[in-house]
């Protein structure tokens, strides 16, 4: 809707400025068709459904952890809060006696509630969000700990079920597509998704603009908490069990997609489309790797290169085209 | 001027892809003399000074210094030939103290570690050279940006520095350490240091100048005495005669409605029981010192900062305090005094930029009217003139006085009526100046009250219909445009002004 005024610009297309701006999904095609010459198990429906149901769980995470750094912070707290969601979702319904969809609904409730902590602390409390989510890390593993004694507990059915299948399609896959619609659509077609650029691009200059940088704020790690639960819903689903250290280490995970996607640790840049392409250049990576039989000590080491590899390329672009 | 000059860049051309930024330009910096370079932005100045800084390679042209031709492949290079520069924005860490920051790179050592008494010494002989006298081991990020520039003189001058260049160096100071600043030029003029100056300020040329060279578009214009009129430097850079520096039309005040009240208005520490009213149609401004509390007053008014009591009211109603939200739905629209720090989302888009006051105003169900919006910015961008390639660059591509358009467009789409405008001419070249005073021209013609700050006294005397004056967060005096001059502004803002110019 917002072509019309330039349509002259937009039609000739410009596929020297597309590839500078899609590097992450250059690579992704690249990475794919490497692996699909490199093994035949890579391009097969059950390995291209498995990749699905992994980048199910990261990108979820990662979505969320995009309205957070476009707003100019940073979520340390999206792996512990997605377990402790899972966790407390599954106490609910064991403990609890809760019914099974109250118990999912109560799991969420969880993430939105350690996100807004997260928020509050952030925005009221003025702790750099680093500090903050990285309390609520503590405490929110922690409390996992403490609710599960240390042992995974039972999920219910309706949480089980997010983990199934609707006839050939994976669950997982289906959440991930409604979740991406939904964070790409809050990002860029409404009020707050578009006050976030401006919060993280330059937070004085939109409070000056009347922009409610705070109640923003809040909302970013509120959103944060949400996608984060949803997230460990699904990781609890996918093995009919809330575990204690589900999802630990997977905020780097969440960080390293966004980052990939092209955003800045500065904030005010980011898209979801760009996150999610992270998430799938870390997933295929570890996919392919796998079915490489490369080691898992090694995987890291690869992750690791690819994270400097995509960032440092991005800085090179952004200061060759900045001068 | 038969004497040989320190250093010359003759002929010098540079392009950066197909852009050619300056075209076969001659400028030269004799010992004991003050060179100063005009231009507005974009004429090249910088280009020219990182050239002779040895961040640039001229294209064409060469270099020369002591009536040798040098290559400078980097600013050490320049440094070795005793060409120093002191940027806008300064090169020392605050964090660390003076002395560490004069004698930074070349630290004295003992036996491997730092020798704390030799570091003192040799950065206190340092400032003694500009007659700087504070204590050496005072962090830098405690003294003021005045003398945080005296400091990096003196790291200059004590690696031998013959030839400093002074890019900007008045744009942050006050009149006063303005002063000091000049002082210390006229010593080291007279101790043989050639120096090159940039200002936009016209009236800081004949006092500090000797010789000015002027550039249009990259290209040599000029070379003229420092005591040409300021009328004919204006003509000479913007390539046309600028017929009316100060194009103020009065609005009809007299008998118009009042449409900011500001009533005993204290804020503890900053100002203190400020009252007056603004009316339709009128240019109100505030003279003052820097730290006389203006700035603080607008931001109080803005909604920006809280204030302890006292009250201020658009069009009778009553504003809550420290609301941003209640005072732009009042009708209030602030120009912040720090464009890039305040005013602006640099990476974001002229579209963006021009949106935000409006984003929530125009939404339908928290969805953003990106359609109106993108005809709103256009249409503001058309009528004010923003240059800019696509609405959908980043606004950080313009030049400042676009950049300054583009934050007042924001107040016009929001159709704001009471605009506060602090420094709104800081950074922006002549042209863009006078577009922006046809603009407030344009807002009060349409019934809408402005309020200023400025520190520049012309543009105050210029653009103003009436003049408050502060002091020491007091108001000191009223004038109206009649009987307002530059003294009579200076002698109720600083009593003590005389005496420290002597």
């Amino acid at each position: 809707m917002s072509t019309t005024i330039l349509p002259a610009k937009r039609r000739s297309f410009n596929y020297k400025k597309f590839l500078a701006n899609n590097g992450a999904l250059v690579g992704l095609v690249v990475l794919c068709i490497a692996l699909f010459i490199a093994t035949p198990d890579f391009l097969t429906a059950q390995n291209l459904l498995n990749i699905g149901i992994q980048v199910s769980t990261v990108a979820v995470l990662a979505f969320g952890m995009t309205f957070v750094i476009v707003a100019g912070g940073i979520d340390l707290s999206v792996g512990a809060v997605a377990a402790l969601s899972a966790m407390s979702s599954g106490w609910l319904f064991a403990s609890g006696g809760l019914p099974g969809w109250l118990a999912l609904l109560g799991g969420l409730a969880v993430g939105l509630l350690a996100g807004t902590i997260n928020g509050l602390a952030n925005a009221y409390g003025k702790l750099p969000s680093f500090i903050a989510t990285l309390a609520m890390l503590s405490v929110a593993r922690g409390l996992t700990l403490v609710i599960s004694d240390g042992r995974p507990i039972k999920t219910a059915a309706e949480v089980s079920f997010l983990g199934g299948n609707i006839g050939p399609v994976p669950m997982p896959i289906v959440i991930l597509v409604l979740a991406a619609l939904v964070a790409s659509f809050l990002l860029n077609r409404t009020v707050i998704g578009r006050s976030m650029y401006a919060v993280g691009g330059n937070a004085e200059a939109a409070r000056l603009s009347g922009l409610p940088v705070k109640r923003i704020l809040v909302t970013v790690f509120a959103l944060a908490g949400l996608f984060a639960a949803l997230a460990g819903l699904l990781l609890a689903g996918r093995l009919d069990s809330a575990q204690p250290q589900a999802a630990a280490g997977y905020e780097l995970d969440a960080i390293a997609a966004v980052v990939i996607g092209g955003a800045s640790l500065s904030g005010g840049l980011g898209k979801i489309s760009g996150t999610f392409v992270g998430a799938l250049v870390l997933v295929v990576i570890r996919n392919g790797l796998n079915l490489l039989n490369v080691t898992s000590f090694w995987q890291q080491v690869v992750i690791g290169l690819v994270i400097a590899l995509a960032v440092g390329v991005d800085v090179l672009r952004r200061k060759t085209r900045n001068s | 001027m038969s004497q040989e000059p320190l250093v010359t860049l003759q002929n010098v051309g540079k392009s950066f892809g197909p852009v050619t930024v300056i075209k076969d330009v001659t400028v030269s910096v004799y010992a004991g003399q003050v060179q100063v370079l005009l231009g507005e932005n974009g004429a090249g100045k910088s280009t020219l000074i990182k050239m002779m800084a040895g961040v640039y390679q001229p294209d064409a042209g060469h270099i020369v210094v002591d009536g040798k031709t040098v290559v400078l492949p980097t600013t050490r290079a320049a440094e070795e030939l005793g060409i120093a520069t002191i940027h806008q924005e300064l090169n020392l860490v605050s964090t660390m103290s003076i002395a560490e920051n004069v004698m930074l790179g070349r630290t004295p050592t003992k036996h491997g570690m730092v020798d704390r008494s030799a570091l003192r010494n040799r950065a206190r002989a340092a400032l003694a050279l500009i007659g700087l006298d504070v204590d050496v081991d005072t962090l830098v990020g405690e003294l003021g940006i005045a003398q945080q520039q005296l400091v990096e003189i003196a790291k200059a001058l004590s690696i031998n520095a013959r030839i400093l260049i002074l890019d900007e160096p008045t744009a942050a100071l006050t009149r006063h350490e303005t002063e000091s600043l000049f002082a210390v030029m006229a010593d080291l003029r007279r101790r043989g240091v050639g120096m090159l100056f940039i200002s936009h300020h016209l009236d800081e040329i004949a006092e500090v100048g000797d010789t000015v060279t002027v550039l249009r578009d990259g290209e040599f214009i000029a070379e003229v005495p420092a005591s040409t009129p300021e009328a004919d430097l204006v003509k000479l850079m913007v390539g046309r005669s600028i017929e009316d520096q100060f194009p103020r039309v009065a609005g009809h005040s007299g008998e118009a409605a009042e449409i900011l009240r500001v009533e005993k208005l204290t804020s503890a520490g900053k100002f203190d029981d400020i009252s007056f009213t603004v009316k339709a149609g009128e240019v109100l401004s505030i003279a003052g010192l820097v730290g006389a509390g203006r700035t603080e007053l607008i931001r109080a008014i803005a909604g920006v900062d809280n204030y302890s009591s006292g009250s201020v009211a658009v069009r009778g109603q009553v504003l809550p305090h420290g609301s941003i939200p209640a005072a732009i739905a009042a009708g209030i629209g602030h120009v912040p005094e720090d464009r890039k720090g305040e005013g602006l989302v640099l990476d974001a888009s002229v579209n963006d930029n021009l949106g935000y006051a409006t984003l929530a105003s125009t939404a339908r169900m928290g969805l953003v009217d990106f359609t109106g919006q993108r005809r709103r910015a256009s249409e503001v961008a058309k009528k004010l003139r923003i240059r800019m390639h696509t609405i959908d660059q980043p606004i950080r591509a313009l030049s400042g006085g676009n950049q300054q358009k583009a934050v007042f467009g924001r107040w016009i789409i929001a159709a704001s009526t009471v605009l506060l405008l602090d420094e709104p001419t800081r950074g922006v070249d002549v042209g863009a100046k006078v577009e922006i005073y046809e603009l407030m021209n344009a807002i009060t013609a349409a019934g809408g009250a402005i309020l200023m700050v400025s520190s520049e006294l012309p543009e105050i005397l210029g653009m103003s219909d009436r003049i408050l004056v502060m002091r020491d967060g007091r108001i000191a005096g009223e004038l109206t445009a009649a009987e307002a001059t530059q003294d009579a502004v200076m002698t109720l803002a600083a009593r003590d002004v005389d005496e420290q110019n002597d």
